[in-house]
């Protein structure tokens, strides 16, 4: 066994990402944990972060497959126990459970695909492994690369290995939610880069396609169901699929743009998934501790019940504005680069490839975008339903009442987190360098690197498309103070009264006559209803026949792979299961037949081969 | 300085645009219809009004509609008028300008749920709904038309979209549209509306008084001319700052006549109307593709 560390360019981007996710949630944890965890178990929370955020550095900087695996098994292992710390929540434990099966069944195909490796190449080594891939036969290849999609894919999240996510990441304590969403997902990633692009090599055409598709399904249904949900944590989990179909839909770029050699939009395609990794890790790791503020202070994340926090919690609340800003690809933020640079790589893909050999390429290119134009636009009207429904208003119960900010520990991550996101949305250009140089030390390509980090604004092959984020936030400042000056002169006699909401004379508008976040996104639930399925439970509490005291509405959507997919197979299972059962007779005769058996089969086994 | 002459000629002349559009449509339906100039009388006299707030708001409610004019204007910078090729896109491409919008849709949406009341949050729940699925259609459109140029850059646009298409004719039909939808007016939304169950656009506005709503009414003026400047510019073929001016008074009579003979449709089949648009603007792409 070989405990080689390697630290090359692309290691250290990730360790880097584990660490900026990792060391503000180790801070934050310390003010969050207090009052909610007793002490004992707050300090062994503790302890199991350290050791979890150590395991994810090994995964990162192991370099023998080996060492990998165990890291990689320690990693989910720890997160597993983090995520049932409130095991005396049913929710958490049944989380766990999804969790931990999902993510067995992951490292299964992951542990089959490394044995293959390990049958041709005689060593773990990742330079022996990537030198032996060079020469292997292609179908061979092809189970590998499959072996890897799966596993890499469930940890990363993506449909239909997502069914784990939207449990697992809101049942751990926020902290845990946030490095999970952040980073550990992340890591499915950095796996599929290692393996399936570094060492196995992009082969052909259609595992790029189908790494494309696969994104692409991700990112629409990851933010459909984001819309639809109430709970606010959990409205971050299905967000997190959504972003990682959108890191994958760079990732296919790259291994189709390759297979089609043209390596300067392959490193493109990859630099611009590598930025969405770490503006993900900013913003989805801010709004899992604002979100953690909120269910500290509350006691609730059901945003039916909130409303109203901007004037309890403003530090929270400006943050929390921050991140959903950021996350929905708005100007000047960091999440508007990376989306807008995913555009372009699919965009200059589309118009490079000669329309004679890759026609259908182009029309697939297109639809892609169109599906990350999709995406944009449902993940804006989520982060306002979010925001706007949570934060804004008049609170909706007494829980909402109680929302404030707490001490230093909690509010510097989320302060330190909301300036990262705007850094790395207005020095886009150097940000994007380095990932550019990152991106060609893996591929190989330097030239390319080379040549797309020479100019400053112009990012693409054709120099065609340029955006300099410097420039656009001094244009909006510039802008913005202009308009303040002169609408100031303009208005200076004006008075301003405070009256209240219009109520079209009704005289009695209370926090009940408000928009629910059910009612926000009605209009989507109908018109994406042939995949959401949407169902009602109404329940009437009655003091007598005559009288109905109360009145419950529930609305539920259907989760389109688990029922389709997960419970078939998993009834399928239990009916072979149950056949099974009838050679388990429990007569103690039958099981030393069996045994007889099973021992002449063996004699003769050994005899014959 | 040219470009800043330009940007201040077009936030004059935005308001002038919805004038001109009331006033075909009045003369259209044989009524004489307010004055040309009406909506800069509007916005006169909303700015000489006090304004009133309601108390449950916060400030993001007062913060809006300068980011929803600022969005607008900056948006202005980057999108060719009457002269094409003027130095500063360097700030960015047509895609920058989409999601510019986006900013000011933004908080305008938050600004409609602040005030705590459901005709606010109603405005807020369907505008986003529209713009969401109007993305698609928008982006695939530009996407289409930047295939047909080679690049998204403004310039290479302006050149290329001078030559008629039958791709062109496709995405600009589905720009149109998308237009349409994002400028509330008929068929999805009517802006002459004011019941609260079928208006969009005005709901979300309904709390804003005074000098906000100036603003943020000069910002819709402005976003609509940026629109509108787009489809006459990139792609309606000619160019020229004399044709510019013929295209953009085609765009107005053809929108204020389809007011005229169209209804609003109910909510849902504005969902049909902008998936037609998206199936427009692919099968632009496809014909950009083949080449036509």
């Amino acid at each position: 066994m070989d405990w080689k560390l390697s630290f090359d360019s692309l290691s250290i981007f990730f360790g880097v990402v584990i660490l900026l996710v990792a060391l503000p949630s180790a801070l934050y944890s310390t003010g969050y944990m207090k009052g909610l965890y007793s002490r004992g178990r707050a300090s062994f929370a503790q302890i199991l972060l350290f050791f979890f955020v150590i395991s994810m550095l090994l995964v990162v900087f192991s370099a023998n497959a080996l060492f990998f695996l165990l890291a990689w098994e320690a990693m989910s292992l720890l997160s597993y126990f983090l995520v049932t710390l409130d095991s005396h929540e049913e929710k958490a434990v049944n989380a766990g459970l999804i969790y931990v099966l999902m993510t067995h069944i992951g490292t299964a195909f992951i542990t089959t695909a490394f044995l293959i490796l390990y049958f041709y190449s005689g060593s773990f080594d990742f330079i022996l492994m990537k030198e032996t891939c060079l020469n292997l036969p292609l179908n061979i290849k092809t189970v590998i690369f499959l072996c890897f999609l799966i596993g890499f894919g469930t940890k990363a999240g993506l449909v239909p290995f997502h069914i784990w996510l939207p449990y697992a990441h809101p049942e751990a304590p926020s902290h845990i939610s946030s490095i999970m969403s952040g980073a550990m997902i992340k890591l499915g990633v950095y796996g599929f880069i290692r393996f399936v692009i570094y060492i196995l090599g992009a082969s052909e055409l259609w595992w790029g396609n189908l790494v494309l598709v696969i994104a692409g399904v991700s990112a629409v249904y990851g933010i459909l169901y984001a819309l639809m949900e109430k709970d606010l944590k959990k409205m971050l989990a299905y967000s997190s699929i959504e972003n990682m179909g959108i890191i994958m839909l760079g990732v296919g770029g790259y291994m189709v743009f390759l297979n089609m050699q043209f390596p300067l939009l392959a490193v493109l395609s990859l630099s611009a998934a590598l930025y969405h990794i770490i503006n993900h890790a900013i913003f989805k790791t801010l709004l899992f501790l604002c979100s953690g503020v909120v269910l500290k202070a509350c006691g609730t994340k059901n945003m039916e019940k909130l409303g109203g926090l901007i004037k309890l919690m403003p530090v929270t609340a400006f943050c929390f504005l921050i991140g959903a800003l950021a996350i929905s690809a708005i100007p000047p933020f960091n999440g508007f680069v990376s989306e807008w640079l995913m555009l372009q790589s699919l965009f200059s893909g589309a118009v490079s490839v000669p329309a004679e050999l890759f026609g259908k390429m182009k029309v697939f290119l297109a639809l892609l975008a169109g599906a990350l134009a999709l995406t944009g636009g449902l993940a804006a009207a989520c982060f306002v339903k979010a925001f706007g429904i949570s934060f804004l208003a008049l609170p909706r119960s007494k829980k909402a009442e109680a929302g404030k900010d707490f001490d230093w520990t909690m509010k510097t991550p989320l302060i330190f987190l909301s300036s990262l996101t705007l850094l790395f949305g207005i020095f886009a250009a150097p940000v994007f360098k380095l990932l550019a140089k990152i991106t060609a030390d893996i591929s190989g390509f330097k030239s390319a690197g080379s040549e797309l980090t020479s100019g400053l604004l112009s990012l693409s092959p054709q120099g065609t498309f340029h955006f300099n984020g410097l420039l656009l936030v001094l244009l909006v400042l510039a802008v913005s103070i202009i308009v303040y000056i002169i609408v100031r002169i303009i208005s200076r006699e004006r008075s301003v009264t405070y009256g209240r909401t219009w109520d079209c004379g009704y005289y009695g508008l209370t926090a009940r006559n408000q928009y629910t976040a059910t009612g926000f996104s009605k209009p989507l639930r109908m018109a994406f209803n042939f995949i959401l399925r949407p169902y009602k439970k109404t329940e009437k509490v009655r003091d007598s026949y005559y009288h109905v005291k109360s009145f419950k509405y529930e609305i539920f959507t259907k989760q389109l792979f688990t029922e389709y997919f997960y419970s078939p197979i998993i009834k399928r299972l239990f009916s072979f299961s149950e056949s099974i059962r009838k050679i388990q007779y429990g007569s103690i005769h039958l099981y030393i037949g069996y045994i007889f058996l099973a021992v002449i089969f063996l004699i003769i086994f050994l005899k014959r081969f | 300085m040219k470009m800043l002459l330009q940007v201040i000629l077009i936030i004059i002349l935005a308001p002038l645009m919805s004038g001109l559009i009331k006033k075909i449509k009045n003369n259209a339906r044989m009524r004489k219809g307010a004055p040309i100039l009406q909506p800069y009388y509007n916005l006169a006299k909303l700015i000489k009004k006090d304004e009133t707030i309601s108390k449950d708001t916060s400030y993001i409610f007062k913060v809006t509609p300068y980011i929803v004019l600022t969005a607008s204007i900056a948006a202005a910078f980057l999108t060719p008028f009457f002269f094409p090729g003027v130095r500063l896109f360097g700030i960015g491409d047509v895609f920058v300008i989409v999601f510019i919008f986006g900013l000011g849709r933004f908080f305008i949406a938050l600004a409609g749920l602040d005030a705590g009341s459901a005709f606010g949050g109603m405005g807020s729940s369907r505008e986003m709904f529209i713009s969401a699925l109007a993305e698609p259609a928008l982006l695939t459109a530009l996407f289409a038309a930047s295939l047909n140029a080679g690049g998204s850059g403004i310039g290479s646009l302006m050149a290329s979209g001078a030559v008629f298409k039958v791709s062109m004719l496709c995405a600009g039909l589905a720009f149109y549209f998308v237009l349409l939808a994002e400028t509330s007016r008929v068929p999805v939304d009517n802006q002459e509306t004011h019941l609260e169950l079928t208006m969009i656009h005005e709901a979300m506005i309904l709390e804003y008084s005074g000098k906000s709503l100036a603003m943020i009414e000069l910002g819709g003026y402005i976003k609509q001319i940026i629109l509108i400047s787009l489809l006459a510019n990139i792609f309606i073929p000619g160019s020229g700052w004399d044709l510019y001016i013929v295209k953009l008074f085609v765009v107005l009579v053809v929108t204020a006549l389809l007011e005229v003979f169209m209804a609003k449709m109910r909510l849902f089949r504005a969902v049909d109307f902008l998936i037609f648009s998206f199936i427009l603007s692919f099968a632009a792409v496809i014909a950009v593709v083949m080449g036509v």
